[in-house]
């Protein structure tokens, strides 16, 4: 089966963006395809390469690169929500005129428009935040 | 025609678990994960409601977040079954649609 | 905002599900970008205000002494957009002593026990 998955909250805060990535892990190790994760509102903070969490904590946004490399996960950020809080791109440094860009690997900037196509393509969409 | 409702939240903090629970019906399913967990152990002051609304809804649980919150040996309600992550994706599969209570 | 035109050609039932007030949270302001720009893949939408998602209808909202956008007038124009199916629950207006006669937009006042058949129509839910 596809899922597409939706993550409305940043990393550590809350809960939501721990359970969306152990969904999307079971997901995969049973066998479905998971076409896309979109993250959406806060949930774009999981997608800055720059957090240093202690090295007995989890490291959110690395396990989600990882699983992006390992599974050639399709990981969306919303260019709305990234351009309030400040998640960069090369395309939107040179855009917005920033000094420097911080996207973390395997992650991309894109618009709102891929999470609807993602809830017409998918047979479940799920949804993960506050 | 089948929903599978998240709830992520303590009913002792949010009301979302009473918002839910009054509209879902025949062959839904309620699923409570992450906060929203602790009201699958008997004994809490929901328990009379979740039992009830059993009667027309199945009741799951994610099992990892009662470990979490020290629930590994607790008693249940009776009519809840547990999940773990894989039975999560196996319910979202089984449903024919998802309503995240957030 | 730059939006690819879909060609799929599948059109799904999206439900859009409104919870919680305007202003305190982004999620009102959120929901009502995601309707818009989903409006451009001509998919079947309807919006349900529920709990205090209604607060979103409110007339005279005036938000400017707390520096943010009056983004309710927007909720006048879904008609230009096709979306025509707006869903308000009478006990949740009811609970905030609210009517039909305070929101700004003509809705489909629907009962708690409809929800249920509503939702089960629906295709995709998306809750704000």
């Amino acid at each position: 089966m596809k899922f597409a998955v939706l993550v409305n909250e940043g990393p550590y805060q809350h809960q939501a963006s721990d359970t969306a990535y152990q969904f999307v892990h079971a997901a995969l190790q049973a066998g479905h395809d998971v076409m896309r994760v979109f993250f959406y509102h806060d949930g774009v903070n999981n997608g800055t390469r720059l957090t240093s969490p202690p090295q007995d904590d989890r490291h959110i946004q690395k396990r989600w690169s990882d699983l992006a490399a390992e599974h050639k996960l399709d990981l969306v950020l919303c260019v709305a929500a990234c351009q309030r809080r400040g998640i960069v791109d090369e395309d939107e440094m040179k855009r917005n005129g920033k000094d420097a860009d911080n996207i973390a690997e395997g992650f991309r900037i894109s618009g709102l428009g891929q999470l609807i196509e993602a809830g017409i393509e998918a047979d479940r969409l799920i949804t993960f935040g506050d | 025609m089948s929903t599978l409702n998240i709830v992520n939240k303590s009913p002792f903090e949010k009301r979302t678990l009473e918002q839910c629970l009054k509209r879902v019906g025949d062959g839904d399913s309620v699923l409570l994960i992450e906060d929203a967990s602790i009201c699958a152990v008997a004994g809490t002051a929901y328990q009379d409601q979740l039992n009830a609304t059993a009667e027309l809804t199945k009741l799951y649980v994610l099992q990892p977040d009662l470990d979490a919150r020290g629930f590994t040996d607790a008693k249940l309600l009776e009519p809840v079954q547990c999940v773990d992550y894989t039975g999560f994706v196996e319910l979202v599969a089984q449903h024919d649609r998802v309503h995240s209570w957030l | 905002m730059e939006e690819d035109e879909y060609a799929g050609g599948v059109i799904k039932k999206f439900l859009y599900v409104n919870r919680r007030q305007p202003h305190g949270t982004v999620y009102a302001l959120e929901s009502l970008e995601t309707v818009l720009i989903g409006a451009a893949f001509d998919q079947d939408v309807s919006m349900l205000f529920i709990d205090d998602g209604v607060y979103q209808l409110k007339k005279e909202q005036s938000p400017d002494g707390i520096d943010m956008k009056n983004f309710s007038k927007t909720y006048r124009a879904l008609e230009m957009y096709d979306v025509e199916k707006l869903f308000v629950e009478r006990e949740s207006l009811e609970e905030r002593g609210l009517s039909a006669e305070d929101l700004l937009v003509d809705v489909e006042v629907i009962a708690t026990a409809d929800v249920k058949a509503l939702v089960d129509e629906q295709d995709v839910v998306l809750s704000f």
